[in-house]
């Protein structure tokens, strides 16, 4: 990009970098020794730089495999990840531009490209062909067993390798088993410092994206997506060329058995975030879609609550400043102040809202339910008054049957894929063994099955639960004026009561939450909320009971604090 | 569970697991099959360090679901079978349990009235083998072995009763081919009933049918023998059909009433109330011997015990011949208080209570009669049950009545002196 010089050879001012981090001329291919040193942290630029893969590949004679860096993998994981995310509407300025330059810039500042390579670190390549006579005869190579037990994941390697169990330095010119080149240091190395790159990771990079270019898809979005297939993440590997072999430790780097977990994703991101150097992030503004403002006519939609609770969570956002720009943009590195989750913001602040408007003390709310339920009978002309008890019914009965089919989904999730993978050569003919059986069972009892076909794929779609507004199970356009008062010319609530969550807030960062959920402690209607929330955005009930807490500490506040006052007064 | 977000492979297909079981326990065996096919992945990943890994489990589970789910069939249980023995499963793979699945299975078929894929299915289960476990050995394998040689008496039976009714047919050559097909069964047949008989256990089926093809060919012998180390060999479960059937054979052979008596006598120790023991009672109130005639008595008063033969004319007459007899004779009257003795407390509640006699009077004259002549006799002429019917039966001047009436009058100071 910033490299003007002529190529010596054609004079064209064509620039691209090979994998090593040299310059070369796209019209003649030359090569040379310039390496890019200078860092570019400027993402909006519009200059696009390709990277290829490396020119002059070694191909291996036998096996067709040629050599690849674990990075080259992920770069590949990313790329299709971006493909699928602009097949369903993200724009395509996400792939061709920031998703490429964030990796960029993650992978010189990892210096696994875009640098001088640190001295002394070569590894002797293995091919996957190679390996089936070398495997067990070398006497000083390293135990796999101990590769592996640096990882945190499951240890189920363990049961195909056959290797002794010892504790033995790895030195640096050893041939250590991977399809790619680099894969045991990989996993070897002391990672922490410099952010290794993970599975999960990728979809790190990818909300980081999404969320610079503030597209109007949230984390948990993202992940259901993920998980309902739409984004590749399981067996991505299916999606290699052919000859780049994945074997032995690969697996461990590239094979996930399970599904990426919020928390873990969201954390990574804003670890990323700041080991990238990235600086404010765009402004989440009150038209952007991540603004609660947007998201909870949203939710508040998919929920099937009346349209006009949305003033009431624009009054809440309002009074507790979290509407706020400076409050909702993200700025890397600052740990001050608590990170935005802006679903499950949204989500908190509409379950503040109902517990403002019917207390949800498994009491009052069918109280009102029922006075609305009269005038609804006597009043047949005019807009419905809303029945927290009809909406209850109806909600439940969806939400029963989409987390009855949710959890059968679960149950018949297929992890595997019909491209095998092997641990070593000698596993092969095992592993290809066992998948033949598996096919085999899976039609002799896919007979047995009777008529009921496999679900097909869901349609990626937006919203889990949707109401038509013909229908008389639609409560959008129900009025809240029955539980509505006047005073002073302001629209407040008739429940003048409210019950805090919690009255003291954990130190999030000692015990990893704001308070502790447990169902039993709460009223059931309240539980029924946090159990629809929970079920749209994919999480635990809990991470919605924090936000809940939060927005009621601030917005509780000044009473809180008086009351605490009050409380060392009498002390005293 | 609905809160379990973090999914990942191992509690996924644990979920699975328990859609299966709960399936399987609703009888439910489609979709128990369904959510197998997604469970089977989980070989790919051997938990060798649980308990139950997941070849076993698939093991288990495909089996129950084979056995009875209604599409399928032996083929499909023995390509299963084939497909999990490469998983080296001897370890809980045993024979028997195998074995034991493919008998459920014929019995199925049995019930179904596919005897022919009955037989085939045997014959295939007999020809598996199990790496060192020879198939001799195998009891179970014995079992099959059996029923096979059942189902070919069944056709040895058939094809018997094909050649009686054409009988003295002129068509010799079709009743040869017939005949010829007819040995052939015999001789499988009689291998394999004759092996597993030799185990203890209970073959009711099996001995029957092997002692009449023995008695169709002559062989008494052996067919005796056999009777006998099923009945007597203390190493076989105490069985009274044992008994039974080894007494119908010597009746059949025409043996001694000796013989007939000893095989009898066993059975009344086992099975007091069996219903040969009418017959039992008969012999022996005819023999000459004092001492079968005591026997007699005494088979005749613990048949009555039982609250089954309560109403039976039968017995009851039995019962009222002999105690007659001894009473008209005036010897061994110490017989009869010695059964009585025993009995005196229950049996005027149990068989002579005044609301019997009126029942037993209205439903069924014959037993009231003979049990009022044995009442008469044991409680004398002023008991309830006596007097009532004797009383019921003049009014109705039924003659037998009138006689008995006059009987037990006369006799009532013996009668006396046994309920003294």
């Amino acid at each position: 990009r910033d490299f003007n010089e002529r190529c010596a050879q054609c004079s064209e001012v064509n620039w691209g970098l090979t994998d090593g981090g040299r310059y070369y001329c796209r019209s003649c291919h030359n090569v040379t020794e310039r390496t890019r040193e200078v860092v570019n942290t400027d993402f909006m630029t519009n200059s696009r730089v390709q990277t290829i893969s490396k020119h002059p590949r070694k191909q291996e004679k036998t096996g067709g495999g040629c050599e690849w860096y674990v990075c080259e993998g992920f770069q590949l994981v990313l790329k299709k990840q971006a493909e699928a995310l602009e097949a369903l509407g993200v724009c395509p300025q996400m792939k061709d531009e920031i998703l490429c330059n964030f990796w960029r810039c993650y992978l010189q500042k990892s210096k696994q490209a875009y640098c001088n390579r640190p001295a002394g670190e070569t590894v002797k390549a293995l091919s996957v062909c190679e390996s089936s006579t070398d495997v067990d005869s070398e006497p000083d190579r390293p135990s796999i067993l101990h590769l592996l037990s640096l990882s945190e994941s499951e240890g189920d390697l363990q049961t195909d390798c056959s290797f002794a169990s010892s504790m033995s330095k790895v030195s640096e010119n050893t041939s250590v088993y991977s399809g790619s080149v680099d894969g045991s240091l990989y996993l070897m190395k002391n990672q922490k410092e410099k952010l290794r790159m993970t599975m999960p990771m990728t979809l790190s990079f990818c909300y980081m994206a999404l969320l610079w270019l503030r597209e109007p898809m949230t984390l948990s979005e993202l992940l259901r997506f993920v998980v309902e297939g739409h984004i590749p993440y399981l067996n991505v590997f299916r999606l290699f060329p052919e000859k780049m072999k994945l074997c032995g430790l690969d697996l461990k780097i590239f094979c996930v058995e399970s599904w990426p977990v919020y928390e873990e994703v969201h954390n990574k991101m804003l670890e990323l975030a700041a080991f990238l150097d990235l600086p404010r992030f765009p402004d989440v503004t009150d038209n952007c879609f991540l603004h609660p403002d947007m998201l909870c006519i949203k939710y508040l939609m998919e929920a099937n609550l009346p349209d006009e609770l949305h003033n009431w969570t624009c009054r809440v956002v309002k009074k507790i400043g979290i509407g706020e720009v400076d409050f909702l943009t993200l700025v890397p590195g600052n740990k001050s102040t608590r990170k935005v989750k802006y679903d499950i913001l949204a989500a908190a602040v509409i379950i503040v809202v109902l517990k403002l408007l019917f207390l949800l003390d498994d009491n009052y709310e069918w109280l009102l339910s029922d006075l609305a339920e009269e005038r609804n009978k006597n009043n047949k002309e005019g807009g419905q008054y809303f029945e927290f008890k009809k909406w209850y019914e109806v909600v439940k009965h969806s939400l029963d049957v989409e987390q009855k089919k949710l959890d059968e989904e679960r149950a018949k999730y297929v992890w595997r894929c019909e491209k095998p993978l092997f641990y070593s050569v000698k596993n092969k003919s095992k592993v290809l063994k066992r998948r033949q059986m598996v096919v085999n069972l899976q039609n002799q009892f896919g007979k047995l099955s009777g008529p009921v076909q496999r679900a097909e794929k869901p349609n990626p779609s937006s919203f889990q639960l949707s109401w038509s507004e013909e229908n008389t199970d639609c409560f959008h356009g129900h009025s809240l004026k029955g539980i509505l008062q006047e005073k002073r010319g302001l629209l407040t609530a008739m429940n003048p009561d409210y019950w805090l969550c919690t009255v003291k807030l954990c130190n999030e960062r000692l015990c990893g939450h704001l308070a502790h959920y447990r169902e039993v402690d709460f009223p059931q209607s309240y539980h029924f909320v946090l159990r629809l929330f929970s079920f749209l955005l994919r999480i635990q009930p809990s991470y919605i009971h924090d936000e809940v807490c939060m927005i009621e500490h601030k917005l509780f506040n000044k009473k809180l604090y008086k009351k605490l006052k009050y409380n060392t007064v009498l002390r005293k | 569970s609905s809160y379990e977000h973090k999914l990942n492979f191992k509690k996924s297909k644990e979920a699975c697991l328990s859609y299966i079981q709960d399936a399987m326990l609703q009888k439910q065996w489609e979709r128990a099959a369904e959510f197998l096919t997604f469970y089977v992945e989980s070989l790919e990943k051997d938990y060798s360090r649980e308990h139950v890994g997941p070849s076993e489990m698939i093991w288990r589970i495909g089996t129950e679901i084979l056995c009875h789910h209604s599409h399928s069939s032996m083929k499909e249980f023995n390509c299963f079978m084939e497909q999990m023995k490469t998983f080296g499963v001897k370890r809980y793979l045993k024979a028997s349990i195998l074995n034991a699945v493919c008998l459920e299975h014929v019995f199925h078929l049995l019930c179904n009235g596919q005897i022919d894929e009955a037989y085939q299915n045997l014959s295939l289960a007999e020809s598996w083998r199990f790496g060192e476990q020879t198939a001799i050995q195998n009891k179970e394998m014995k079992l099959i072995q059996a029923y096979r040689g059942l189902l070919d008496y069944y056709s040895w039976s058939k094809q018997k009763n094909i050649l009686l009714e054409h009988g003295k047919c002129l068509d010799g050559f079709a009743d040869l081919s017939v005949e010829q097909e007819m040995h052939n069964c015999f001789r499988k047949a009689a291998v394999n009933l004759k092996e597993i008989i030799k185990i203890p256990g209970v073959w009711d089926l099996f001995v029957k049918c092997y002692v009449d093809l023995l008695e169709f060919y002559g062989d008494h012998n052996e067919a005796r023998q056999v009777l006998n180390e099923y009945a007597y060999n203390s190493k076989f479960p105490a069985n009274p059909n044992a008994h039974v059937y080894l007494y119908q054979f010597l009746k059949r052979q025409g043996e001694s009433k000796k013989s007939l008596i000893s095989a009898l006598k066993i059975l009344h120790d086992i099975v007091p109330s069996h219903e040969l023991m009418i017959d039992f009672n008969t012999m022996l109130r005819k023999s000459k011997k004092r001492k079968r005639r005591r026997l007699g008595l005494e088979v005749i008063f613990a048949v009555l015990d039982y609250a089954g033969w309560k109403e039976n004319v039968k017995a009851w007459s039995c019962l009222a011949r002999q105690v007659k007899q001894i009473v008209i004779s005036e010897k061994h009257l110490g017989w009869i208080k010695k059964e009585w003795s025993s009995r005196k407390d229950w049996w005027p509640a149990f068989h002579f209570s005044r609301y019997l006699a009126k029942r037993n009077w209205q439903e069924n004259e014959s037993l009231s009669y003979e049990k009022a002549l044995v009442a008469g006799i044991l409680l004398g002429k002023d008991c309830k049950y006596f007097k009532y019917v004797s009383h019921q039966g003049c009014k109705a001047q039924v003659k037998r009545f009138r006689m008995l009436k006059k009987f037990v009058n006369r006799h009532n100071p013996v009668c006396l002196r046994i309920s003294g």
